[in-house]
């Protein structure tokens, strides 16, 4: 546990550098794609599942639609530690826990919260 | 670390449920739980809520109501009836197992049997009669131990759920085992049937809709389209064990017996309506 915790904040601060940076437009799009496939692929994210998302069928009701998620989570990391782990919010949520539980890897992850990011 | 923090979601999720307080009495308990249904979907009459989803979605509804016209149970209640009238090797039959009236049978179960310290279950009896009289045990999800299981269902319906209200030490332990298990997060996604049957029924989960838990037994065995196929209750626990990448427990294991014990128990005063047909 201690060591994800590392993991999270050593991933948490290189996407602060990123950033800063900021990235080009071609890695942006590249990466949101990958993104958005991780995130309805029913093996991996299947967001879908609860989510409705822009681009995507049959998205479930149970859980808040997924819109104009930078005015929501102007702090992307905010976002990642959402998707990473929805108990440390409400500890009694439907939503997976994707990285304590091994569903998606902090690289998926990255992937995700950056598509998720761009609606 | 993983496994205290299972346990303390698992306490958690028993403390928020429509079962506040954790010593509370079976009876208790029947009374949050359908309180619980009655005031989320108030316009479904008590009676209903033996449909399933149907009793809660009109959409859906209407296309069932096609389907039950020619019910897909039929063939299987019909198999069940040849199986019942038919004799063992030895000259016995199912008769001589199930006494009583044959309307009477299914309303029985499950019960709590003190001598076994088990809980009896329709399959487990008609596999019980099997082996009692020399014969083979019959699989246990599907298949021939669904036909009978659905001519009984379909001889009894319309008897009251009017199971017994656990009280000794031992039938609460039953009990509270299948409670435990109803509102335990399992699984790598980490869902509880409850999650999905009591705080999000209604709702959907991508073009599924979820049932609500109340009357869930009601009408076992079903036929399911997406099987193509009867199957008993445990098969479809077994079926909502995976689908949160749980390992599932066998059919006619104690932790599927308890649960079948804890949903009949929620489910008193409704009808007994098997067989079922579903998506
Ligand atoms: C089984 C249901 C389920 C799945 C699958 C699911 N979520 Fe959620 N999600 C929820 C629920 C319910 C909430 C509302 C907050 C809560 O109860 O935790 C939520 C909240 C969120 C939020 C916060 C929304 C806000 O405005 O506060 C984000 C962001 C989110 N989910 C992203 C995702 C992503 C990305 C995925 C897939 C990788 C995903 N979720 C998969 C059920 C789910
Ligand atoms: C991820 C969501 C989810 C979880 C968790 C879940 N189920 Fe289900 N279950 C479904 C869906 C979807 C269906 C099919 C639609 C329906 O009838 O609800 C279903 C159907 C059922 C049915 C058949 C209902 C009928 O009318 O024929 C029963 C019984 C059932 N589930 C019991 C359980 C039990 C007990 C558990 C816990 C061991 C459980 N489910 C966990 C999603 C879930």
């Amino acid at each position: 546990m201690q060591k994800l915790f590392n993991k999270l904040t050593v991933t948490i601060s290189a996407i602060a550098v990123v950033g800063i940076v900021g990235f080009s437009t071609a890695v942006m799009a590249g990466g949101n794609d990958e993104g958005k496939k991780l995130a309805f692929n029913k093996k991996k994210g299947n967001c879908l599942a609860c989510h409705t998302i822009a681009g995507g069928e049959m998205g479930g009701n149970i859980a808040p639609p997924l819109v104009a998620m930078k005015a929501r989570f102007p702090d992307i990391a905010v976002l990642k530690a959402q998707i990473s782990d929805a108990r440390v919010n409400n500890p009694n949520t439907i939503m997976p826990p994707f990285a304590p539980h091994g569903i998606l890897t902090s690289g998926e992850i990255d992937k995700i919260a950056a598509f998720i990011h761009s609606l | 670390m993983k496994i205290t923090m299972t346990a303390t979601i698992a306490a958690l999720a028993i403390s928020l449920s429509p079962l506040t307080a954790v010593q509370a009495s079976p009876a208790d308990d029947v009374k949050a739980f359908q309180g619980y249904f009655k005031n989320k979907f108030k316009k479904t009459p008590f009676d209903d809520f033996v449909n399933g989803i149907y009793a809660v979605d009109p959409a859906s509804r209407k296309q069932w109501e096609e389907i039950e016209e020619f019910p897909p149970y039929e063939l299987a209640v019909e198999d069940g009836e040849a199986m019942w009238n038919k004799s063992f090797a030895n000259g016995k039959g199912y008769k001589d197992c199930f006494k009583g009236k044959l309307e009477d049978i299914r309303s029985q179960y499950p019960f709590y049997d003190e001598k076994a310290d088990t809980i009896r279950t329709i399959e487990g009896d008609i596999n019980k009669c099997r082996t009692d009289n020399g014969e083979k045990p019959l699989k246990w999800k599907k298949g021939k131990i669904a036909a009978l299981s659905a001519y009984i269902a379909f001889q009894g319906r319309g008897k009251p759920i009017a199971i017994k209200m656990p009280s000794s030490e031992k039938e609460l332990a039953w009990y509270n085992k299948g409670k435990t298990f109803f509102y335990a997060k399992r699984g790598q996604l980490n869902m509880a049937c409850a999650d999905c049957h009591v705080y999000n029924a209604g709702k959907s989960i991508r073009a599924d809709k979820l049932s609500p838990a109340l009357g869930h037994p009601s009408h076992f065995p079903v036929y399911r389209s997406k099987w193509g196929s009867m199957g008993t209750l445990h098969r479809r626990y077994a079926g909502c064990n995976k689908n949160v990448r749980a390992k599932p427990f066998k059919a006619q294991s104690d932790e599927y017996k308890a649960l079948e014990y804890f949903q009949v128990v929620m489910s008193s005063g409704l009808k007994w309506n098997g067989p079922g047909a579903r998506k």
